[in-house]
């Protein structure tokens, strides 16, 4: 039984509160830009919950469902209590405070600036401030994952670190060091505008900045749900892990080569060579690599939980999945998604194909279709399988859980596929308002008008998980016992020394990092007369 | 099983492993080949050189200046458009252009982020202050067509759209011939 089920369940119920009233901020924006609904009359309103949108999902959100399964992954992989609690309530209580800093000001409309902060625009400093401190509260759980660890291995020197922790600690020095970008975007550039200290900043260097932030943060986002498909599915559905060297080959992967690639967000822009354009566009392409192994291993081992139950045939054995339990829906859908989103992913990081849907619709509707779509659903079913040993009650809604499954997979096809369709015809990004009437934007508007119903479905589908979990702290008292891991087919005795740490792996992506993001940083930052006048929101 | 075939059994999953792991290993190298062949053997590439502007200064001297701002006919019959993005519009507002001939955008924003999209193109480039933006560009068919900004620029990008309108060749070259800067005002 889990020890700091308190500590980990607040993480998880603060997460899955702001969750909700971001998605209830989505579902509306969808709608009120959508045919059916109405003009607003103040459209700085769409982009205050625009902002708010995209800071909970972006930085609230996954960070807390990371560090609440990362508590739990030490406790239960390592078998040992948590230690350093204490700090570990200090990191909770500074996203809390941060969270609410950050929202105060957008809820007054004075730092509607889009959590990708888009400076010379520059919004009320307490916003910037309240971001801060969310990714502060982050970074003492990465130093307590990193601590625990240690700890562990003094207890058992050279023994194999257990998969789940292997990977959920490459996943928060990942976090730690993609946070960086932002981090020198915020401290040395924008929070000295916004305090007023400064009136000019480099919106081009800021960029720059950003992206080294922007597109590892996605893999962050991503490795609760690959630490899911690795050491929770095959345990849920009555397999076993193929290969637990490839397991932990794809992890160290994600945590090189996600980090030197973010470029690929700054090909439309002026203040990048197409040098290092070409260089960040290849490493995307090898952040493709991880993925095709995982999709590999987690098929093979599906397969032989399909054939332990007497599977047969080619294909055949498929039909011998337990396509009832939750943990095996969630994986199908999340597999569905991650393939049509992962495939979009790869137009986006091409050199030459970027051009035609960047900044388009297509965008937005390829990271919902990730990250809403294929990484999200499997945090529900993380969720679902981890709250019988937080509460120790049984969860009995098994049919509301398979109908919420369901409706959020429906909702994300509906919602993002024609979104997808508006982003080829050319529909941009980030507006309030669309003139329907206008006959070149006509065509668009059906299928802007199914993606609207598509985030109300959505809505219903979060609102049913909300509920699912509610009842769940009032069920019937069950003893769920320990919580426990997928096993591999070999579980490894021994594993080489770099399988088995991260030292190795983080300097070279900290190296990676330097060489693709270096002489760019260097070359903006000395070239002289970049900086341009702030330009600040919602002053009156 | 007996040591032997679980010996055996490791041997085949690692194998089946490897050979996907090197198709893996194939596709990706692939696709980057394939974008290094394309960006060079056809010149598809992003914009290449970084070039810097001041926009506190752009509506004073050089070439950003409100009267060099539109579409010129060159020497060598190529066209150059250049155009401002600011809150909330492009300067010229509607750019006219002609149909089959290589033209070149220099375009910059005079305060914040902005974007360049031409809709039913690939046309589709950054506007960042300081920096100046570039993309090649020809149209085939005549006609107009929407060019909104594509990025937020704060609380009326949704009302940023701007419009290239493609004329004939031969047209373009009449109206180019009274020089100035040319733009769908006076069409």
């Amino acid at each position: 039984m889990l020890a700091n089920r308190k500590l980990i369940l607040a993480h998880f119920w603060l997460a899955f509160a702001v969750f909700g009233f971001a998605l209830t901020l989505g579902a509306w924006q969808m709608f009120i830009r959508s045919p059916i609904g109405t003009w607003l009359s103040n459209p700085e309103l769409y982009y205050r919950s625009l902002t708010a949108h995209g800071t909970v999902m972006g930085y609230v959100f996954p960070t807390l469902v990371a560090m609440g399964f990362g508590y739990a992954i030490s406790e239960s992989a390592l078998e040992q209590r948590l230690v350093g609690v204490r700090w570990a309530w200090a990191g909770f209580w500074l996203i809390v405070a941060g969270s609410i800093m950050a929202m105060v000001p957008i809820a007054l409309g004075r730092a509607s600036v889009l959590y990708t902060f888009y400076p010379p625009l520059i919004g009320n400093v307490f916003y910037y401030l309240g971001v801060v401190l969310v990714v502060v509260g982050s970074w003492i759980w990465v130093a307590l994952m990193s601590v625990n660890l240690r700890v562990w291995r003094k207890a058992h020197p050279g023994a194999p670190v257990p998969l789940a922790m292997f990977a959920n600690v490459a996943g928060s020095y990942l976090w730690a060091w993609t946070a960086v970008g932002a981090a020198l975007e915020l401290l040395l550039q924008i929070i000295p505008v916004a305090a007023g200290l400064k009136n000019t900043i480099d919106a081009g260097l800021a960029r720059v900045f950003f992206s080294w932030t922007l597109h590892a943060i996605v893999y962050f986002w991503l490795m609760p749900t690959y630490i899911a498909y690795y050491t929770i599915v095959p345990r849920a559905i009555g397999g076993r892990v193929y290969s637990d060297s490839m397991a932990r080959i794809s992890f160290i992967l994600f945590l090189v080569v996600a980090m030197p690639i973010g470029m690929h967000h700054t090909f439309a822009d002026p203040q990048v060579g197409a040098g290092f354009k070409f260089v960040h566009s290849a490493f995307t392409a090898l952040v493709a690599l991880p993925t095709l192994l995982t999709v590999f291993t987690i098929c093979a081992s599906i397969e032989i939980a399909a054939r332990l139950r007497g599977g047969r045939g080619m294909f055949g054995w498929t039909r011998a999945l337990p396509w009832d339990n939750p943990m095996m829906l969630a994986l199908a859908f999340s597999f569905v998604m991650l393939g049509f989103g992962g495939a979009g992913g790869l137009i986006n990081m091409s050199y030459q194909l970027d051009a035609s849907i960047h900044n388009t619709q297509w965008i937005t509707g390829h990271f919902h279709l990730i990250f809403g779509g294929a990484i999200v659903i499997m945090y529900f079913a993380i969720a679902y399988d981890l709250w019988p040993h937080l509460t120790g009650r049984e969860l009995i809604d098994i049919r509301l859980i398979r109908t919420q499954l369901w409706l959020w997979f429906i909702g994300m096809i509906v919602t993002t596929f024609p979104w997808h369709w508006v982003g080829i015809l050319g529909m941009p990004r980030r507006m309030a308002y669309f003139d329907f009437g206008d006959p070149a934007i006509a065509p668009q508007a059906l299928s802007v008008t199914f993606s609207a119903i598509g985030g109300f479905i959505l809505l219903t589908s979060g609102i049913m998980f909300i509920v699912v979990l509610a009842r769940g702290m009032r069920a019937p008292l069950v003893d769920a016992g320990p919580y426990r891991f997928a096993i591999a087919v070999h579980q490894p005795t021994t594993v080489p020394v770099a399988l088995n740490t991260h030292a190795l792996w983080v300097a070279l992506m900290i190296v990676l990092t330097l060489t693709n993001y270096g002489y760019p940083i260097l070359t903006l930052a000395t070239t002289e007369g970049t900086s341009v006048p702030a330009v600040y929101v919602g002053a009156q | 099983m007996s040591s032997e075939d679980a010996h055996r059994s490791v041997e085949i999953a690692a194998r089946v492993e490897r050979r996907w792991a090197t198709i893996a290993v194939i596709i990706v190298v692939g696709m980057a080949l394939l974008a290094a062949f394309a960006g060079i053997h056809r010149a598809t590439m992003p914009q290449p050189r970084v070039e810097i502007t001041d926009p506190s200064r752009i509506h004073l001297s050089g070439e950003f200046v409100e009267s060099n701002l539109g579409s010129v006919l060159e020497a060598n019959g190529n066209v150059t458009v250049r155009a401002i993005g600011q809150q909330y519009s492009f300067t010229p507002a509607c750019i006219v252009v002609p149909a089959d001939t290589p033209i070149t955008l220099r375009a910059t924003s005079a305060d914040v982020v902005h974007g360049i999209l031409i809709q039913g193109t690939n046309v589709n480039t950054m506007l960042v202050p300081g920096y100046v933006s570039e993309q090649l560009m020809r149209f085939t068919r005549t006609g107009d067509y929407l060019m909104p900004c594509q990025e937020f620029c704060s609380f009326g990008h949704e009302g940023m759209w701007g419009k290239v309108k493609v004329i004939d060749k031969t047209d373009f070259a009449n109206r180019a011939k009274a020089g100035g800067r040319l733009s769908c005002v006076g069409q």
